[in-house]
């Protein structure tokens, strides 16, 4: 016990822990902080998108009709007159919002079933396990079609269907977890102390397998991104009015011998967002762990 | 060998049969009577509805249905589009070529520029045409394919009006759609050679082959490729899924005949029929993909012939 004072203390001052040391080697990689912060402005530019947006969003304008990008319309205007710029920054809230409630939902359904998996094994693990290799087995989009048929064509179903179809990764990467972890003795120390199923759970088995989750989820938002702008894209998913960047493009499509910034920033916004979480995700993973595989 | 053989096959059935069944429960699934989805029309008359559920059979248990589904299914039968009362076998085969033609080139097209783009990297690490390649490679998996497919149009289309941006005139009109459902594939296939050639040049294999004296040509060609070509192998068959769920997009941007189209059409007007049928041929062709991947180890991998 004397021995290990005088360490403990050290450490508590000198070292911070796993996310003090990650956070450091995180704003090493400089490639994660610029992605972070790009990450960090379409959020913010999200958030403040009443304020921010230059001009009327809804309002039509025929008279401004399809023109090239200006110092009044930086970005042009699109067949109604509206601003091109001020529906990205709009667009910024529908497709980011809706990359975040579709990775939620792949963690929530996937986090879930992944412990209980992984924690009560047999035929609830076996089970589960097929259903996932199963999913895992087909391309994403096959599983997300079917749901859209089923719930109809529209944003909240696209979301369902994006969230669904990410869902076995989660799933497998928790289920992993949960059994390295639930092997070790704190946990039988919990069991045998009379703790319940459910507390040993959440107490003690989550808050270890959340490094891998925070860095599944970093990497599944823009992949989600990219998968809500192609329904949306394809009229499965957000509908006109809506400012989708997706929608947008699609919208542009008609009018590409015309009016090429239509057709231009919608999508540069995508990639942009997209390549910039892609960089911060990388970073956050090999600086919680640099030997994790995902 | 035939252990192997069988192995893969007992995986692929079990898939199938899953697929199918969550392709049939859609029409249990989406709110509404069943029978008056199969009528379209939301007004008819309650003798009309049971009229359809007895004559398509909607009254058995469900285990019987499903079987009489997976039946019909196996014959042929996929029923009939509710759009334009034809078959939907019928409407399927009308475009699966289509659908094919695009996937094969955009396959060959992924294949070669992956190859070539990942073994120059490769053998060439840490040089200009290294990091060339991989900001392309970057760039290929962060560009969303249909916005892609918008700037070849932009491009090739309306500014240099060198290819058609909408047809399915012959092989002119594949190009841009081929060339943007590749690029993805193209990226990915690219950093994985790379990544794999470099695993096997540091072999102590192809130390000895150098050592005695090789040419650089046959360490690489006759050695290193074999080996690295493993995973490419196993990532092709991966990528043939990306390269259908793809052409759901590219056929629609390009407005190309295909599978791809004909279910986001269906799903738009709501023709369950079709959206079941395509579901499930896509399904399929995709675990045929797959397990021709598998079995093709055979013959490239001995280990595998020898277990």
């Amino acid at each position: 016990m004397t021995e290990k004072g005088p360490q403990a203390t050290a450490r508590h001052r000198g070292a911070p822990g796993l996310w003090g040391d990650a956070l450091r080697r995180l704003a090493r990689n400089r490639g994660a902080v610029a992605g972070g912060a790009v990450f960090g402005l379409f959020l913010l530019m999200a958030l403040a998108a009443p304020l921010l947006s230059p001009h009327d969003l809804i309002r039509l304008n025929v008279a401004e009709s399809l023109e090239p990008p200006s110092l009044r319309h930086w970005l042009g205007t699109d067949q109604f007159g509206r601003d091109v710029l001020a529906r990205i920054i709009h667009g910024a809230r529908v497709s980011m919002a809706m990359g975040v409630a579709a990775v939620t939902i792949s963690v929530v359904l996937g986090s879930a079933l992944g412990l209980l998996s992984g924690y009560y094994r047999g035929p609830v693990d076996l089970l589960v396990m097929r259903v996932v290799d199963v999913m895992l087995a087909f391309p994403g989009i096959l599983l997300a079609l079917v749901i859209i048929a089923v719930l109809g064509p529209n944003l909240a179903s696209a979301t369902i269907a994006v969230g669904v179809s990410g869902m076995p990764l989660f799933v497998r990467v928790v289920r992993s977890s949960t059994l390295t972890v639930r092997a070790l003795q704190y946990v039988e120390a919990a069991q045998v102390a009379g703790s319940g199923d459910l507390r040993v759970l959440v107490r003690h088995v989550l808050p270890n397998v959340v490094t891998p989750v925070i860095v599944l989820v970093t990497l599944g938002i823009p992949a989600a991104i990219v998968a809500g702008a192609a329904l949306s894209f394809l009229g499965l998913g957000a509908k006109p009015p809506t400012p989708d960047w997706g929608e947008m493009l699609s919208k542009g499509r008609a009018f590409m011998g015309t009016a090429w910034w239509l057709s231009t920033f919608p999508g540069l916004a995508i990639a942009v967002v997209v390549l910039a979480i892609n960089r911060f995700g990388d970073g956050l993973r090999d600086a919680l762990d640099p030997r994790m595989t995902l | 060998m035939a252990r192997y053989v069988r192995k893969r096959l007992a995986l692929a059935i079990p898939t199938i049969l899953l697929a199918s069944l969550v392709v049939f429960l859609m029409l249990f699934l989406i709110p509404g009577d069943p029978a008056s989805i199969y009528v379209g029309e939301q007004t008819a008359t309650p003798e009309r509805l049971a009229e359809i559920r007895r004559v398509m059979g909607l009254n058995r248990p469900l285990h019987v249905q499903y079987a009489d589904f997976l039946w019909r299914a196996l014959r042929g039968d996929l029923g009939r589009s509710l759009q334009t009362n034809r078959p939907v076998l019928d409407e399927i085969l009308g475009r699966l070529p289509g659908t094919i033609a695009l996937a094969a080139t955009a396959m060959a097209i992924a294949v070669t520029a992956g190859l070539g783009l990942g073994l120059a990297s490769g053998l060439r690490q840490n040089t200009l045409v290294d990091t060339l390649a991989m900001l392309v490679a970057l760039l290929g998996v962060s560009v969303p394919v249909f916005w892609l497919a918008l700037l070849l149009i932009l491009l090739f289309a309306v500014h240099l009006q060198w290819l058609p941006a909408t047809s399915s005139s012959g092989l002119r009109g594949l190009v841009l759609p081929a060339v943007s459902l590749a690029l993805l594939s193209a990226a990915t296939l690219a950093r994985l050679v790379r990544a794999s050639i470099l695993d096997v040049l540091r072999l102590d294999y192809l130390t000895t082959a150098r050592a005695k004296g090789l040419a650089a040509r046959t360490v690489v060609l006759r050695h290193a490729l074999p080996n690295a070509i493993l995973p490419v192998i196993t990532a092709m068959g991966l990528q043939f899924g990306a390269l259908l769920s793809g052409a759901v997009i590219t056929e629609t941007i390009f407005a190309r005949p295909g599978l791809g189209k004909l279910v986001v059409d269906s799903i738009q007007s709501k023709d369950l029929p079709t959206v079941q049928g395509v579901i499930l041929v896509l399904a399929g062709i995709y675990v045929l993909m797959n397990l021709l991947v598998d079995l093709s180890y055979v013959l490239i991998d001995p280990r595998i012939r020898f277990e």
